[in-house]
């Protein structure tokens, strides 16, 4: 696989910035330690064996390129445009998160440095970052909220088993956001031998650039696949946005054809007019902000202070949004819609009983926003749902969101064992 | 009526230090514990002889801030201070108190507020900086030029870390007095004085003329008495607020005496 090449030049007026989005904006203290990172990352970028290292990593340890599947039942449920998945899924720890953790990892040996920390939400960085962490040999500490720690206890007890400490986040709300400022101040201090796995295409210059320059192998296989298995270009891309690194990966892929409309589905949770949601672009409940090192439309009030967000996925349920996205976002080459708890829960029921794929509550936001709009195209057309990463392994959450009588019975059950 | 101008605040430090070799300068988070707290905080602050104020605003991510500052932050949000309830403290104190006081606090606000109207905030409450923790000096020309068309300083922050060019271009975009962060990390952690931070203060005397700060880790008499010679500025953060719920109004008011004794 080739290199990607840079984004047309003209987009960028600053370095760093994506339009009005992006930057750097942290304590003084991590100045030195983001330039050493900027300077590590434009070193790695320019030479292909570092590319090719990656690409070599991600095939012998990680499964890729994952496939793209066609989705014969679903496409017939609905009876218009032909539906294909990426199966991000079955990527190693399966999600897509596994791509950006091994690239950072293989620049933090080029850097030297010994200790890795990450912030996680679901679980689901924080356990490919604990993978890689074991696979290259290195310390590992995991901040995550309280609040997701109770909610997510089967990925602390594989990030325990790979040997990562799990460190819970009491401040703020406990979610990710307050994961994301625990690690910011960790590196503060720790700067000298750690580097912070970012696990999300936010954060300040380079963590944008950098975790969609790795996820982009989504983006590029994923173009080469659709040419292969349909015969054409999808005519319309779906993915789900948390902070936005499966979405931007795969987007990448189609941004310069122009007949690809690129759609991102973001949490509607229980509809964006209660409230209850992490929709930052969709239906336009946003504000420009600058938090957590970067600037771009964040859920907050008129004095700019974060709000609650809300999402069946925990992994969507987030105030921020990549700065590159909000840019595709405003210069209308993305188009963002939200999908409701309900409505990802039938999308979720759909398509494991119709295709046996079980996409993770995430990865369910985008085939709920494909299926609205499946029927309306024709036959001839195919679109692509980006599967982020699979749900078997959440059983606890889906099954709490499927609502599953006999899994209910099963857990008292089994409680009722342990009990003395 | 005639509008007497003050000083701008490198001058007016100047000439307190004419009369005493190190100033301090202290802190607390507005609306945390309470306003009424804050209130006695300050004539305490006052009454002690304290040179210098930073009134920090509540914002919900602060990501320099440690342990207790980020729950003060987080249980002020929550106690509903907004910008007008900061702005009218603030005023209030300027008005009543001899100290001069600083804006502390996040970029977001400033960018929300507008940068025009965050200056005419500050200046209207009597205010003479700020200090913006998450703000480079990249990112401030445009603030900092505005600032300096209503006499507000840009307090800037130089940290251990920072290569000389780095402090140069630092010392290139501030004024009134410079912030010395005394070690990496966050806010409310001991710092071992010794270690390395004379050779950092001599870095920062050699970028710039201003008046040096030093704060991070500074808690106790003994801390600001070794800082004379070093620093102009001793900073007291945490350690305040640790000392206001440990210690009380009376004890709080005593330790804010026992630190400026030692400046005299």
């Amino acid at each position: 696989m080739t290199m990607p090449t840079e984004r047309s030049p003209e987009t960028r007026e600053r370095e760093g910035y994506y339009g009005e989005f992006g930057g750097s904006f942290t304590p003084e203290v991590l100045h030195e330690t983001l330039a050493e990172l900027r300077a590590a990352f434009d070193d790695a970028r320019r030479d292909p064996a570092f590319w090719n290292s990656y690409v070599e990593m991600m095939a012998s340890y990680a499964g890729r390129p994952t496939p793209v599947t066609y989705c014969d039942n679903l496409t017939r449920t609905f009876g218009g445009a032909r539906i294909y998945v990426k199966r991000e899924d079955l990527n190693h720890t399966g999600a897509h998160k596994a791509n950006n953790v091994m690239g950072q990892g293989l620049l933090v040996k080029r850097m030297g440095k010994k200790r890795v920390i990450a912030e996680t939400g679901a679980g689901q960085h924080g356990v490919a970052t604990a993978t890689m962490a074991a696979r290259l040999g290195l310390a590992c500490t995991i901040y995550m909220g309280e609040e997701d720690i109770a909610r997510q206890h089967p990925n602390v007890f594989w990030m325990r088993q790979l040997g990562a400490e799990v460190v819970a986040v009491t401040e703020g709300t406990r979610t990710l956001k307050d994961a994301v400022n625990a690690c910011l101040r960790d590196w503060a201090e720790s700067m000298d031998d750690t580097h912070y796995v970012l696990g999300t295409a936010c954060g300040p210059h380079p963590f944008p650039q950098m975790v969609t320059y790795f996820q982009s192998i989504i983006g590029y296989e994923a173009r080469k696949q659709m040419l292969e298995v349909a015969g054409r270009l999808p005519r319309r891309v779906f993915a789900c946005v948390g902070g936005g690194s499966n979405a931007a990966g795969i987007f990448s892929g189609f941004l310069d054809d122009p007949s690809v409309e690129l759609v991102g589905v973001e949490a509607g949770g229980k509809g964006i007019d209660t409230g209850r949601h992490a929709a930052r672009l969709a239906g336009g409940k946003g504000r420009v902000g600058v938090a957590q090192g970067y600037k771009t439309v964040f859920l907050q009030n008129e004095e700019g202070l974060m709000q609650d967000t809300y999402s069946v996925a925990a992994g969507l349920d987030y105030i921020g949004v990549s700065p590159i996205l909000a840019d595709l976002h405003q210069k209308g080459r993305v188009r963002f819609e939200a999908a409701t708890d309900a409505e990802v829960v039938e999308a979720l029921r759909l398509t494991i009983r119709s295709e046996g794929i079980i996409p993770a509550l995430e990865s369910a936001h985008a085939f709920a926003g494909a299926f609205r709009e499946a029927a309306s195209l024709s036959s001839d057309d195919a679109i692509l749902i980006n599967q982020s990463g699979r749900g078997d392994k959440d059983i606890f959450t889906v099954a709490d969101a499927l609502d599953d009588d006999d899994w209910k019975d099963f857990i008292r059950r089994k409680s009722a064992g342990y009990e003395r | 009526m005639t509008i007497t101008r003050k000083p701008d605040l490198e001058s007016t430090l100047r000439r307190r230090l004419a009369d005493k070799p190190l100033l301090l300068m202290t802190h607390l988070v507005v609306g945390y514990p309470s306003l009424d707290d804050n209130w006695a905080m300050l004539e305490a602050m006052d009454s002690a002889g304290v040179d210098l104020v930073e009134l920090q605003m509540p914002f919900s991510e602060p990501i320099a801030d440690g342990p207790s500052f980020v729950k003060a932050n987080h249980d002020a949000i929550q106690a509903g201070t907004a910008w007008q309830t900061y702005f009218d403290l603030a005023a209030r104190a300027a008005e009543r108190f001899s100290f001069e006081i600083v804006f502390m606090g996040y970029y977001n606000a400033v960018f929300r507020m507008g940068a025009e109207r965050f200056c005419t905030n500050l200046a209207e409450a009597g205010m003479r900086g700020f200090i913006l923790a998450d703000l480079p000096p990249e990112e401030a020309a445009e603030l900092n030029a505005l600032a300096r068309g209503h006499r507000l300083d840009p307090i800037l922050i130089m940290t251990p870390t920072n290569s000389p060019e780095r402090l140069a271009e630092i010392a290139r975009q501030a004024s009134g007095f410079v912030y010395c962060a005394a070690r990496k990390g966050v806010t409310g952690r001991k710092t071992d004085l010794s270690d390395g931070v004379p050779a950092f203060m001599e870095r920062c005397r050699k970028a710039t003329s201003l008046p040096l700060g030093l704060g991070f880790g500074i808690r106790t008499a003994d801390d600001v008495r070794e800082l004379r010679g070093m620093a102009d500025i001793a900073i007291i953060g945490t350690a305040g607020l640790h000392a206001w719920q440990e210690r009380g109004a009376d004890g709080y008011r005593e330790y804010l005496k026992s630190l400026v004794a030692e400046t005299i």
